[in-house]
């Protein structure tokens, strides 16, 4: 992975400084919290209901032992020991006090991390494929162009205040993991016939109120050239974004106001004076960056097919596990684990201080000490020898790692909704329990197949629903909590937005309205076609009709099971440095 | 007082705001060094154009283009205003003036100026800050050496750090 040297310790040592410098004036009342604000989200200090949470950067993912560790550190030492991977790769803390930030910051110094740009208006943590570097259908590796797009975009000083945040995607592979196509740009690395490296461009794709599938606007943009194509793009939405309203603010809107024709014009007129100049990235400086992202010292195997057969036969577990956990890998004998954050009972996501350390401990054993953080909200350990695959297993099980539900209607991605968001509708963590909770049958769940159900707490959309086979959306109704279900979404290669069956239902009333949606899906598949291929193919209305051909029962005990077991403490019971106490 | 070049200096120059119910062809142009509005230049500028203590501020809003190369080749003073600090368009209009118009005058930042700001609006060409009235200025100097290094270019430094530097693992 990426090494800092001199000059990015000086920068991160730096910015460590400064921030404690900002917090100790906050403290002193010297800045007003409006003043602060813009700079505490600047670096990733959001306010939320309980207390502040700690967004920090894990760039397009990757992360070493050491880094996790630390995560287990900060856990222990400044939160309520556990942290919570985000869908954009990063990870947060949800119980921070202010005057620990800066100190926290300059722990996660010591590990080469920050939480630079993690929010507020300004260019955000790269994502990128979970399996860059080791997954079958990898064209390029995309990590040495997003850590040469992280240093560009880290203190740009002309995009530090942006109509509105900005985020980027980045794929190398023929299949999309990345979400390209719902990022404010979305990259995904191409070779033209002549074997060049280069990038098709896409612009204005994103969620939230306004869903869009990015646009293309330029097929092809040599590599060398990516910095210079990308900063013109931004410079002329920080020039013309709306800014009169929040809603309208994203560069998706700007885009469709202008047309692509006339935004791609107009980013090219400005392309013209910086193409080719000082910006043009160097063979020597993507040299120097690709050498970081060299493969590690993989043995000379073949893959162990049989072996792995012959455990399959006499365990079902593990054979659940292979099949949902367990990714091809482009090395033989080498596969790519998924280790599962979305255990039935814990929120989605949340990984304990135990966890943490025994993540790294994991990654050292069996992957040459590395890990991802996935934007589905698990963790992958990329380099697994296939001979170690049972040891690996046996190992993640006793952590609570191992649940087989990779990609299936359990592997829930959930905002942290109203148990912690100040813009929440309704809650998502404790219905994705419920859910979970529901459904929790594994042959069932392997049954059902592949299904993205995603859960988002309001229409910002942190948490995808649009692209969510199913999605589910939290909605304010005079003051209650009510769920909007859509299906038809998709993301990859082929997104789509989903569809709203109708009208919202109760908390207590999901999981009956899930499983009637299950019913019409099971009664009209054709063998092995997944959920979203027979909502293409016969339509969203046999779905919609079944759901509500007769009332939902609303169980309120539903409702009701979750509060004592959930993870978060009592509101407002200690005081914080925030106007809510 | 300002930030012009890294001290803190006297300020020569009065800022002209339209008041309401004036009109840029109409108002009267104090005597004495004035920055005055994009409109009003525009507006008056067969007769400002004589004066050499004349300057021209841009709202946010205003176009950098605006101004012809024989404006930007001879005004003394051209300033940028940020009506809120977290309105980012400054920083593209002063980028804009000193890479592609190629203004070498004095570029001053006015409005919703502050210290946690003064780091970038330095980057991006601008020389002179006039601190919003109520912070100190001596404290708000302090930013413009946060920090010590910069990944990309822009108009302080038009090369990015790895073309300056021999980059290597620590
Ligand atoms: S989707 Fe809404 S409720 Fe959920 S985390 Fe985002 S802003 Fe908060």
């Amino acid at each position: 992975m990426y090494r800092y040297d001199q000059f990015d310790h000086q920068i991160v040592a730096e910015r460590v400084a400064q921030f404690r410098g900002q917090v100790e004036r906050r403290l002193s009342g010297e800045l007003t919290e409006d003043e602060f604000r813009i700079l505490r989200l600047q670096n990733g200090l959001y306010m939320q209901i309980h207390a502040y949470m700690l967004r920090i950067a894990v760039p397009y993912g990757l992360l070493s032992a050491a880094q996790v560790r630390m995560f287990a550190h900060i856990a222990r030492k400044y939160d309520r020991d556990y942290g919570h991977f985000t869908t954009r790769q990063n990870i947060q803390f949800n119980w921070i006090k202010l005057p620990d930030a800066p100190d926290i910051l300059a722990d996660l110094a010591t590990v080469e991390m920050h939480a630079i740009q993690t929010s507020g208006n300004c260019i955000r943590n790269i994502t990128c494929d979970e399996f860059a570097g080791v997954a079958q259908d990898e064209i390029v590796d995309p990590r040495p162009y997003a850590e040469i797009l992280r240093q560009w975009s880290t203190f740009h000083p002309e995009f530090g205040f942006l109509p509105r945040k900005f985020k980027f995607s980045i794929t190398g592979a023929s299949d999309d993991r990345a979400a390209i196509a719902v990022h404010d740009i979305g990259l995904a690395v191409v070779k033209s016939d002549q074997g060049e490296v280069g990038f098709r461009v896409l612009v204005g794709g994103g969620l939230g109120r306004t869903p869009v599938i990015g646009t293309e606007i330029c097929p092809f943009v040599p590599w060398q050239d990516v910095i210079t194509y990308v900063e013109s793009i931004v410079r002329v939405y920080n020039q013309y974004g709306r800014r009169d309203n929040m809603y309208k603010a994203r560069i998706k809107i700007l885009v469709k106001a202008l047309g692509i024709e006339e935004f791609r014009r107009q980013v090219e007129a400005d392309w013209q004076f910086t193409r080719g100049g000082p910006c043009t990235i160097t063979p020597q400086e993507l040299d120097r960056v690709t050498a970081c992202f060299t493969a590690p010292a993989y043995e000379s195997l073949t893959d162990i097919d049989i072996e792995l057969d012959a455990l399959q036969s006499d365990n079902k577990a593990f054979a659940n596990w292979l099949q949902r956990n367990v990714k091809p890998h482009k090395v033989a004998g080498y596969a790519s684990v998924v280790l599962s954050l979305k255990k039935t009972g814990i929120a989605p996501g949340d990984a304990t201080s135990a966890q943490l350390d025994a993540a790294a401990e994991l990654a050292e054993r069996f992957s040459f000490g590395e890990l991802r953080a996935t934007h589905m909200q698990n963790l992958v350990l990329a380099d697994v020898k296939q001979s170690d695959l049972f040891a690996l297993w046996q190992a993640a099980k006793s952590l609570g790692l191992a649940t087989p539900n990779i990609g299936l209607l359990t592997d829930i991605i959930c905002c942290p909704g109203g148990d912690f968001c100040t813009l929440a509708n309704a809650r998502s963590i404790p219905l994705a329990r419920a859910i979970a909770e529901c459904f929790d049958d594994i042959d069932f769940l392997h049954d059902i197949g592949e299904i993205d159900l995603n859960i988002s707490g309001c229409v910002n959309a942190c948490a995808h629903h649009h692209i969510g086979h199913i999605g589910i959306l939290g909605v304010d109704k005079d003051g209650e909590e009510w769920y909007q279900v859509s299906i038809g979404g998709a993301q990859g290669n082929d997104s789509s937005i989903g569809k709203v069956i109708g009208r919202s239902f109760s908390f207590g009333q999901i999981p009956e309205v899930l499983a009637r949606l299950l019913t019409v899906y099971v009664e009209n598949r054709y063998d092995d076609e997944r959920f979203i291929d027979t909502v293409r193919r016969i339509g969203y209305e046999p779905f919609k009709t079944n759901v509500y051909a007769t009332p939902v029962e609303d169980d309120k005990e539903l409702a009701g099971i979750d509060y004592e077991l959930l993870k978060v403490g009592v509101p407002y019971d200690m005081p914080y440095y925030s106007p809510r106490f | 007082m300002i930030i012009k070049n890294k001290t803190i200096v006297e300020d020569g120059w009065c800022v002209l705001r339209l008041a309401d119910g004036q009109e840029p062809d109409s108002v009267t142009v104090p005597s004495g060094p004035v920055i005055v509005p994009l409109a009003v230049w525009l507006a008056q500028r067969e007769t400002l154009k004589a004066r050499i203590d004349v300057g021209v501020w841009l709202a946010s809003s205003e176009r950098p283009e605006a101004l012809g190369a024989d404006d930007v080749a001879k005004l003394p003073v051209i300033a940028v205003d940020f009506p809120k600090f977290a309105d980012g368009r400054g920083y593209t209009i002063a980028y804009l003036l000193r890479e592609r118009s190629g203004f070498k005058g004095e570029l001053r930042a006015i409005g919703d100026v502050l210290r946690d700001q003064l780091y970038y609006m330095q980057r991006v060409g601008f020389d002179a800050f006039a601190v919003r009235q109520d912070k100190d200025i001596n404290d708000a100097l302090k930013a413009l050496s946060d920090f010590s290094e910069n990944y990309q270019a822009s108009v302080d430094q038009p090369q990015p750090l790895f073309r300056r530097v021999s980059r290597g693992a620590a």
